[in-house]
């Protein structure tokens, strides 16, 4: 057998396995050196790495590996390796008040840049990328505040939200005036058309104003003020500027007082920490409208 | 008698050489596969995991009949980016009850495990029926329907006791009340609402599609997104309880 192996295949010089079928040889071509090469030294670097790195699983646990690599590990020092590049200045945030930070340049400029940041990823779905809002997510760059836009309140409202489970939350709703039959069904058509006159445009139709006004007087001006500026402090927006949450036709009014509004916002509080936070609210504050 | 020749009853005889084959695959299973069921830092328990509420698990199977995973993942990695975006890392307890589990391998959208109580219910659902409506550059299509579409929950006990085969610890009481549960969590205030909290902690019982008239597949999906990544406290998560 050994014999037949050597055996030379006269055609292409190459010996053959010995292997025969009805006279057909098979050749025994030796594999690429550079395979061979590449194989083996897989092999090697398969035992470094079992050495190096956690590998073989044992009875009650597994070969840590002499490097002592965790992923878990990793994260918490790349994380801290972060922090370390974004430095003191970002830690300072944490420290300083927000008007502090603003009447520092420096302090501001950082700020910004990590509130930039922080608002791409969690507030421009709502509020749009440059803040601008969209139908029923408040405009951030005009300067009418839903829940006041001083410092203070913009932190309050980013940190414990607006109407959501948190109990320090913003609260107040607008009631379904007219779900809720706090209003006649005929009542509705008539304040509507009295709240867009008081954004100084003509209403629809024949409307009877001082009927309207009367019905304001009693249902709405505990929230939005005698004259319809609004109140902060429960939320309700200021009717007079012609900026509208939700549209400011008499049709989509009528709506609103049938069904109430109140737009959710979470707390982010548990999510974000202390100093993205107060980026986020001098951010907001420098967008355009602070107060 | 050289060692080759011996291997030629392998060669010569099919079934010997299935049984060999079989043989050899089954080390590498058993060095693989075997120690994830008895190694401590492969099967971490975590505080707060708990199966999915009926309208949550109904949400999950719109999830999953929608082809959401086509596009979103659910597994923040241990990576500083990820971290950095979504939060905390996914642990592998948190999809314990998942079955079959979301991880996905393709982001085309973003990361959805932790979006629970990331926005608001509104937004939820204005960007499910149209998602240009709030996100001018989205190319995720729109939803619709899901508004429109009264939730069918004829199965969801059935849906369950498969949970439950699967290794879902569904109480037998908790599948006798499913259909109470899925009405007690879509409604506002509903007297049931702390009946449901105390077989499904942190469940967040209102009225997701702001549709009080009808439970929809809206309320079963945004039910779930609202839920997801929110079961762990990581204020008392311990990364190391689990290593030895």
């Amino acid at each position: 057998m050994a014999a037949e192996q050597n055996k030379v295949d006269s055609l292409t010089g190459v010996s053959t396995t010995g292997h025969d079928w009805d006279g057909i040889h098979e050749l025994n071509t030796p594999l690429p050196r550079w395979w061979l090469w590449l194989f083996y030294a897989t092999i090697v670097w398969a035992i470094g790495y079992v050495i190096a790195y956690p590998a073989l699983p044992l009875v009650s646990g597994f070969t840590k590996g002499v490097l002592g690599y965790a992923s878990r590990d990793q994260i918490e020092s790349d994380m801290a390796a972060l922090n370390q590049l974004r430095g003191e200045k970002v830690a300072a945030l944490a420290k300083t008040s927000p008007a502090d930070i603003e009447k520092s340049a420096e302090l501001q400029e950082i700020a910004r840049a990590v509130g930039k940041a922080a608002f791409g990823n969690n507030c421009a779905p709502c509020h749009g990328q440059g803040g601008a809002g969209s139908k029923g997510f408040p405009n951030l760059v005009d300067d009418q505040w839903l829940w006041g836009g001083t410092l203070e309140n913009i932190q309050q409202t980013i940190t414990y939200g607006i109407r959501n489970e948190n109990a320090e939350s913003r609260q107040g709703n607008m009631p379904a005036f007219g779900k809720d039959g706090l209003l006649k069904k005929d009542e509705i058509p008539v304040v509507a058309a009295y709240v867009v006159s008081l954004s100084g445009r003509k209403p629809e139709g024949a409307a009877d104003l001082a009927k309207g006004a009367k019905i304001f007087a009693e249902n709405c001006a505990a929230c939005h003020g005698e004259q319809g500026k609004g109140n902060p402090e429960v939320g309700a927006p200021n009717l007079t500027s012609n900026i509208w949450l939700y549209g400011g036709d008499q049709k989509t009014i009528e709506e609103t007082v049938t069904n109430g509004r109140g737009g959710v916002m979470p707390a982010w509080n548990g999510r974000l920490d202390e100093a993205t936070i107060k980026a986020l609210t001098v951010y907001v504050h420098t967008l355009s409208g602070g107060k | 008698m050289s060692v080759w020749a011996k291997h030629q009853v392998f060669e010569k005889n099919s079934i010997i050489l299935i049984i060999g084959i079989l043989l050899v695959v089954a080390i590498g299973g058993l060095v693989e596969i075997a120690p994830l069921y008895y190694l401590k830092s492969t099967i971490e328990t975590v505080q707060g995991v708990r199966p999915y509420t009926p309208l949550e698990l109904a949400g999950r199977n719109i999830y999953v009949r929608e082809g959401c995973y086509n596009c979103h993942s659910q597994m923040i990695r241990p990576l500083r980016d990820e971290v950095e975006r979504y939060g905390h890392y996914s642990l592998a307890a948190e999809s314990m009850y998942d079955h079959p589990f979301q991880w996905g391998s393709k982001r085309t959208g973003p990361d959805l495990a932790r979006v629970g109580g990331k926005y608001s219910d509104e937004w939820q659902r204005a960007h499910l029926v149209n998602p240009r409506s709030v996100v001018p550059t989205s190319i995720m299509p729109g939803y619709p329907f899901l508004a429109q579409t009264k939730l069918d929950a004829d199965h969801i006990a059935e849906d369950m006791r498969t949970q439950k085969l699967l290794g879902v610890p569904y109480s037998d009481d908790m599948i006798a009340k499913a259909g109470t549960d899925i009405v007690a969590q879509a409604t506002l205030d509903d007297p049931g609402a702390a009946d449901l909290a105390k077989r499904y902690p942190k469940a967040l019982a209102r009225d997701f599609d702001g549709n009080p008239g009808a439970i929809t597949e809206m309320d079963a999906l945004i039910a779930y997104l609202q839920m997801l990544g929110t079961l762990v406290d990581f204020k008392t998560y311990d990364r190391k309880a689990n290593v030895r």
